[in-house]
């Protein structure tokens, strides 16, 4: 017996299939901070199909109309997908030929509506996305999750960023970081993540943005060092079966 | 072959706590500032207060997406109101319009436990205190989030309320001054930034009487 649900509804057990149960293409952490001029975010190039290194040269970070820029870690096809409607929201936005234009809270808060409302269907954009930028000199920096949990701060990341580099950047984070001292301090955040999370690789981006405008690094590599004697031999201190 | 489920769950909990003191003739709301999720702190800065009117303030705590969406719900609910009736909603008006926000998603709840406090339209104090689905009583002071069982024991102590049950009804206001109410609400947080973790980084604590909405902060523990 047919459904008399119309085609597109999330209703019934045919639309189960159609929601999203768990992601498959991800990204791994993205970390950003405020500094002097504007906003710092990183974030490497892989897009991993559950254990397998499947994509090396993605980009988790694009910009967004004038004056923001957004980072994305979760799955990369929502990721796209967010891209999308933003496109969309961004020329509307132009098409008002108005002298205005959104800044990074107004899509910020675009975002969080946008996810909660997914979450609100049971059918989640299985993202956590980084938001910044800066308009008329006022820095903004915040993030949403996946269920729409939203924040905004000097500092934040995803993901493994959130255990790993989080206190890292509450140590040693302070107001007016030079350009030069922000990038170091994100490359030690993702040199550590690098080390400790396995899904991150070494090719990664940094992006600034600032009031005149975004610019994105080319992929590049950090150095790393593996002589470190726990490395060497870590069973060392470990007598035992496993 | 069984039925895949979710394995993500629409619901988090946020953490922190919210307390609110009715006094004769004004009312103090405070929540502390700690963003949580699992073990990790995502934020210390982030105010689970909200200005719904002029003499109404609520103070939310649990899932934020949720408490966020209940604010600008209730929010531009109070805009039609005043652009409808030409002035502010009461606190109680409001009061009940929370109530009936909260249960008309009764079977996918807003996971928000609120506190209201403000004046009431002769110019008292007046706190009222809910569970995620609306139900709500007006009480002398409430502590609602993770520190609540650590809070309110020590609110019934301090404050003394008079049992609901006696004849004739006496008031449920603090007949504290207003300067001995907040330093209460500090102790309070102080005491239970101690023993819950959730708890801490700071508490802002807003103070709404005749002049006027004030706001001030306390560094609490970051630990």
């Amino acid at each position: 017996m047919a459904s008399k649900q119309p085609e597109n509804s999330l209703l019934g057990p045919e639309a189960d299939s159609q929601r999203t149960l768990y992601p498959y293409v991800t990204g791994t952490s993205v970390v950003a901070l405020k500094y002097k001029d504007g906003i710092l975010m990183a974030a490497d190039m892989g897009g991993s199909y559950g254990s397998t290194l499947r994509y090396k040269s993605v980009e988790r970070m694009k910009p967004i109309g004038k004056h923001s820029l957004l980072g994305a870690s979760g799955e990369i096809s929502d990721f796209q997908e967010i891209l999308h409607y933003l496109d969309e929201l961004i020329l509307y936005d132009n098409m008002w030929d108005d002298g205005n234009s959104l800044g990074p809270k107004e899509v910020h808060n675009y975002l969080t509506r946008v996810m909660y409302n997914r979450r609100n269907k049971f059918n989640p954009l299985w993202n956590s996305l980084v938001l910044g930028g800066v308009k008329n000199g006022q820095k903004y920096l915040g993030t949403v999750s996946m269920i729409g949990v939203n924040f905004e701060d000097n500092h934040v990341a995803t993901g493994f960023g959130n255990h790993l580099a989080r206190p890292i950047l509450r140590q040693e984070w302070h107001e007016n970081l030079s350009f030069e001292d922000g990038v170091r301090l994100l490359e030690k955040c993702m040199r550590v993540l690098l080390y400790r999370d396995r899904s991150a690789i070494n090719k990664l981006q940094i992006a600034k943005i600032t009031e005149e405008g975004m610019t994105i690094s080319q992929p590049y590599s950090l150095k790393t060092y593996w002589e470190f004697s726990a490395f060497a031999n870590p069973a060392q201190g470990a007598v035992g079966s496993w | 072959m069984t039925k895949q489920q979710a394995n993500w769950s629409p619901y988090d909990n946020n953490g922190g706590s919210c307390v609110a003191i009715a006094g004769a003739d004004y009312c103090v709301i405070a929540a502390d500032t700690r963003m949580s999720t699992g073990y990790n702190i995502l934020t210390r800065e982030y105010s689970k207060i909200c200005k719904l009117a002029d003499k109404c303030v609520m103070a939310s705590s649990g899932f934020q997406a949720d408490v966020k969406a209940l604010q600008k719900n209730l929010a531009a609910r109070h805009l039609i109101y005043q652009h409808q009736h030409n002035k502010q909603m009461s606190c109680p008006a409001m009061a009940q319009l929370l109530s009936n926000t909260l249960y008309y998603k009764r079977f996918f709840p807003y996971y928000s436990f609120n506190v209201l406090g403000g004046l009431d339209n002769e110019g008292k104090g007046c706190v009222f205190t809910y569970d995620a689905v609306g139900s709500y009583e007006k009480v002398g002071y409430s502590s609602q989030g993770s520190g609540s069982t650590l809070i309110t024991p020590f609110l019934d102590n301090q404050l003394k309320s008079p049992s609901p049950l006696l004849l004739p009804v006496q008031d449920a206001v603090t007949p504290l001054v207003e300067a001995e109410a907040i330093d209460l609400v500090k102790t309070v947080f102080a005491s239970a930034s101690e023993r819950d973790i959730y708890t801490g980084d700071k508490v802002e604590i807003v103070v709404v009487n005749a002049a006027g909405i004030r706001r001030e902060y306390m560094e609490l523990r970051k630990d």
